[in-house]
């Protein structure tokens, strides 16, 4: 079962971070305590249950690989890391990394409650670390103001157990990218020492969820990618000619508006060098939602729509999403239970966790289950099937709108005529004006063959994926 | 500070939560205070997440001096805080979190004041108690009860959560549900719907207008068309509904070569078919409240809320001809603006009407009672109107009434255990270890020592329990077993967990908007379940 598996994994784990941490003198031993400390946790670490799992043994023991050896690393420093980081630190767990490139707001502290007026500005990893440091004596939380991209595998690998509370799906699956790079496959066995336990947990207003993910074990955030419905955005021609609601009067002035007006007074020179010079519109800016906020009033007065307000034309600019403290107490509060060794041996066979509490309070658990042909974790040959008349452009699109895919901007190489050529790549202006052209090229114009490899790159993953071309005729 | 800027301050710092609950609902949050008694992990976990929103008060009343193991497991103590009143030492940490709170404490032990004050709780807008041993528990909860004061009752027990909601009648407005039915009189329409949709001739329309034309424009119409071929009744079951689709596919405009246009108009109405077709009907729990003692015999004692209900009720017998208030909106849909705009307007306009008729009988009811028109708002009975069909009314029992042993809730207890491992069996075992309290002034399986012992003694008490209510159902030894091994232990992730429940629907009780649970909550983290039940 699942939880015999994770349980000895575990403890696989445990023993390899043991050997390689048992040089490093660790300045903590239980100087830092008091009695009666760790009564809450000892009871669950040190009896026997008739829930538990056969393969747990209570020991003394332990409690001290918790305060010890155990190295946690907790991603994001918002509602759910200041929850998480909180639960760990009052759990035992003393040796936690946390990773946050975002800089505290005003609009974080209604629910982000390691933060206070006076620490706005400041980057959020090292405040929220200097404030669990200082609450909770012999905890010591190391920050990191990077974005988790700065960070390379033998990073990663240090930690026994990784946390997630993140609201951007693009850094949860380059995460899962990056825990499912480290796997070690011996004749196509995977090792299950090279194995980080991923818990990931996400809220949106009264509705959260949580999962625990054992990379190459079990299903994974690509797996499961339809539970992430892509953005909708309102078609282009109902922006510019037919509004019918204030979200739509405000999209034409964000997106049709502003990079009219906002651009400055372009020079000849500025224009032979930066074709699209010109100021980006900042949704922190109170001026910049201002603006927006009148020209949608306008346009809406043309059009007699009514509703458009300074708080919806942030929400829509911004992207905002609603967020209290009490749905990320709820998550944060299923998430350690998972990874608490002693409530290892709990871990129940149902993988994700749904939680809302709109009407009355509701919680469903169930086993996600893998894709057998999960483009991130599978081992299997992804397949392209395409005519050779199709162009270039159908392949990208197929790329980022396949619901199983979902793509961002990305990268395409073919290996030719024993040569690396990019067909195509976005996220560097001049590469891209070059690459162009081929988006409208068929695949047979391009000289790729049927059987070629397609070599994909992109932002939802630090590793490039292996695309067969099939031809269909 | 001016007035302006702490309120632009304030709506940057709450931006995110009034986007859930809207200026009013903070509000109503910002005037609240709320008790807590016993500032355990799980209780400051809840009024930490109170706090941070902005709750106006709170007052934290505990006894108990602060222990390394409170230390150990709660973040709003410090290792200095050992020895201090818990409910001082609480208080400051949590006071720190949010200066628009004022946070006060009273270094008492509840059963103290329960007998010296007990008005003292009557002042608040409601009472949490937290790890409140059974005995109290009742006495405060008969206390609030009486003076009709909302009581949330929490505990976090090993790796188990409880929570009890004790409040009479609470009443909601805006209940925000998930997936709303639309509210568009297709079945029925109202004169100046009617009007509206016989201004437009879809055969003899640009092609341009034609495929700008929003669905509900094109459903009634062929509506209308079947109704006239068919007995003047709508399409019932799903053959007649699939015909009606094919009726408008073939409304779908053709051209030369008599290939169909694309019109996504058409597309949209074809698929929204169920939705066009489902019929306006009351919601039985809106005729539930019609039905009601509090809806027939309006007082000058009566809550705004059921006066309004009662407006309504008389709005359907007499103006709405059997219907609630049209509600006024209508969901985006393909369309240019000016004709989505009149018809948005249509169903706008009608809304209005309709509210102020609703407000005519709220008038009248009023001054029936010798009260002033202006004590409801026009606003608030727009708001009612708008939410008509989905009005919730939540009564609790009280805990009297659940420990009774002629009243209380048997048949449910017994049929949830059917299934031994239902979360029942966990509020059973919570009972038991009151029970074992109650005989021996302490939990089962505090110290290590006592574990061996205190199975067999719980395991008495599971038994007396049973038998006192009469209950014929079998507790598995594991779960005895178990209770001991927690030793009333409150690890702090199930606290922050319960911490966050709690908070919750302390909230829509404060703002009267989204449905509490009703009336017992059980967390199983173990298995990371949950159940509620009626008791
Ligand atoms: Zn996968």
């Amino acid at each position: 079962s699942l939880s015999l598996l994770l349980f000895s994994l575990f403890r696989k784990k445990k023993r390899r971070i043991e050997e390689l941490t048992e040089k490093m003198a660790l300045d903590v031993g239980s100087s830092g305590d008091w009695d009666g400390r760790w009564r809450h946790v000892q009871k669950f670490l040190e009896r026997s249950g008739p829930f538990t799992h056969p393969d747990f043994e209570p020991s003394e023991e332990t409690l001290q690989f918790l305060l010890e050896t155990c190295k946690i690393l907790v991603i994001g420093a918002g509602g759910l890391g200041c929850e998480l980081l909180k639960n760990l630190a009052l759990s035992g767990f003393r040796h936690i990394h946390v990773v946050d490139m975002d800089t505290i707001d005003v609009s974080n502290l209604n629910r982000q409650f390691l933060f206070r007026s006076k620490d706005v500005g400041h980057p959020k990893a090292e405040v929220a670390a200097d404030f669990i440091n200082s609450r909770v004596p012999g905890c010591h939380v190391v920050p990191h103001f990077k974005k988790i991209q700065e960070f390379d595998e033998s990073f990663y690998r240090q930690f026994h157990i990784i946390v997630c509370g993140l609201d951007s799906i693009i850094a949860r699956r380059w995460m899962n990218g990056m825990l499912l790079s480290l796997l070690v496959y011996d004749d196509g066995v995977l090792d299950p020492s090279s194995i980080i336990p991923l818990i990931d947990g996400g809220t949106e207003g009264f509705k959260g969820n949580a999962r625990v993910i054992l990379p190459g074990m079990t299903a994974c955030i690509d797996c499961t990618l339809e539970l992430y419905p892509p953005q909708i955005n309102f078609p282009m021609c109902t922006i510019a000619s037919m509004p019918r609601l204030p979200e739509h009067c405000i999209e034409y002035a964000r997106i049709l508006q502003w990079p009219k007006e906002n651009t400055s007074i372009p020079s000849l020179l500025v224009l032979m060098c930066l074709p699209l010079y010109g100021v980006a519109l900042d949704g922190d800016n109170p001026e910049h939602i201002h603006w927006v906020f009148q020209k949608s009033l306008e346009r809406a007065a043309e059009f007699n729509i009514i509703g458009v307000t300074y708080r919806l034309t942030q929400g829509v600019v911004k992207r905002i999403i609603p967020a209290v403290a009490s749905t990320n107490a709820v998550i944060a509060g299923t998430v350690p239970s998972r990874e608490n060794t002693a409530l290892f041996a709990y871990v129940p066979l149902n993988n994700y966790l749904v939680f809302n509490d709109v009407d009355g309070l509701y919680t469903y658990t169930f086993e996600a289950e893998r894709k057998e042909n999960c483009s991130a974790c599978s081992q299997v040959p992804q397949k392209l099937q395409f005519p050779p008349s199709a162009k270039l452009q159908e392949v990208l699109e197929y790329l980022t709108e396949n619901a199983s895919l979902q793509m961002k901007s990305p990268a395409i190489t073919a290996t030719l005529e024993g040569k690396n050529k990019t067909l195509y790549l976005q996220t560097v202006a001049s590469i891209e004006e070059k690459t162009r052209p081929n988006l409208c090229k068929t695949l047979k114009e391009l000289g790729l063959a049927d059987g070629q490899e397609l070599a994909v790159a992109d932002v939802t993953t630090p590793q490039t994926v292996l695309f067969k071309l099939n031809f269909t005729s | 500070m001016t007035m302006a800027d702490h309120k632009t301050n304030k709506d940057q710092r709450y931006d995110r939560q009034l986007r859930l609950w809207g200026d009013h609902g903070q509000e109503a949050l910002e005037n609240a205070h709320v008790c807590l008694v016993n500032a355990a992990a799980s209780g400051t976990e809840i009024l930490k997440n109170l706090v941070l929103p902005g709750i106006g008060a709170f007052t934290i009343v505990d006894g108990h001096r602060v222990s390394g193991e409170d230390v150990g497991n709660n973040f709003f103590l410090s290792s200095d805080s050992v020895g201090k009143n818990r409910a001082q030492a609480t208080t400051e940490l949590l006071q720190e979190l949010n200066t628009d709170v004022s946070g006060n404490f009273v270094e008492e032990n509840p059963d103290r004041l329960l007998d010296n004050d007990p008005e003292f709780f009557h002042r608040f807008s409601l009472v949490i108690a937290v790890q409140l041993e059974e005995s109290t528990c009742l006495r405060l909860g008969s206390v609030l009860w009486n003076a009709a004061v909302p009581f949330l009752v929490c505990r976090t027990y090993g790796l188990v959560g409880y929570m009890r909601l004790v409040v009479r009648e609470h009443t909601v407005v805006e209940s925000h549900p998930d997936n709303a039915l639309e509210d568009l009189r297709l079945d029925q329409p109202f004169p100046e719907l009617t009007n509206h949709i016989t201004s437009y001739d879809l055969d003899n329309m640009e092609k341009k207008d034609h495929s700008h034309t929003p669905w509900v424009i094109i459903v009634a119409k062929y509506l209308q068309k079947w109704c006239r071929e068919h007995d003047f009744q709508l399409p019932r079951n799903y053959k007649e509904k699939e015909a009606f689709r094919q009726l408008l596919r073939e409304g779908i405009r053709k051209n030369e070569n008599g290939t169909p246009e694309e019109e996504e108009n058409f597309d949209e109405a074809i698929k929204n078919v169920n939705t066009a077709l489902n019929p306006s009907k009351i919601p039985t729990a809106v005729e539930d409240l019609f039905n009601a003692e509090q809806c027939e015999n309006i007082t000058s004692q009566s809550p705004a809320f059921w006066v309004m209900v009662r407006a309504v009720r008389d709005f359907v017998q007499a103006e709405g001809r059997g219907s609630l208030p049209v509600r006024g909106t209508i969901p985006d849909m393909i369309a240019d603006s000016d004709k989505f705009i009149s018809l948005q307007n249509v169903y706008r306009e009608r809304a209005l009407q309709d509210a102020a008729a609703v407000s005519r009988h709220v008038e009248s009811h009023l001054q029936a009672v010798g009260k002033l028109p202006e004590c409801i708002s026009e606003q608030d009975i727009r708001l009612f109107c708008k939410n008509a069909a989905f009005l919730r009314v939540v009564h609790c029992r009280a805990l009297v009434e659940e420990y009774g042993v002629d009243t209380v809730h048997k048949d449910e207890i017994t049929s949830c255990m059917d299934n031994p491992d239902s979360e029942m069996v966990l509020y059973l075992m919570l009972r038991s270890v009151d029970c074992f309290y109650q005989q021996h002034s302490r939990y089962p399986g505090v110290y290590n020592y006592q574990v061996e012992d205190d199975i067999v003694r719980l395991k008495l008490c599971v038994h007396s329990l049973l038998q006192e209510y009469g209950l014929t159902v079998n507790v598995k030894d594991d779960y005895v077993h178990e209770f001991c091994r927690y030793g009333a232990a409150e690890p702090h992730t199930v606290a922050a967990f319960m911490g966050g429940a709690a908070a919750q629907e302390a909230i829509k009780l404060i703002t009267h908007q989204f449905v509490p649970f009703n009336n017992t909550f059980i967390y199983n983290a173990m298995a990371q379940t949950s159940a509620t039940f009626q008791l």
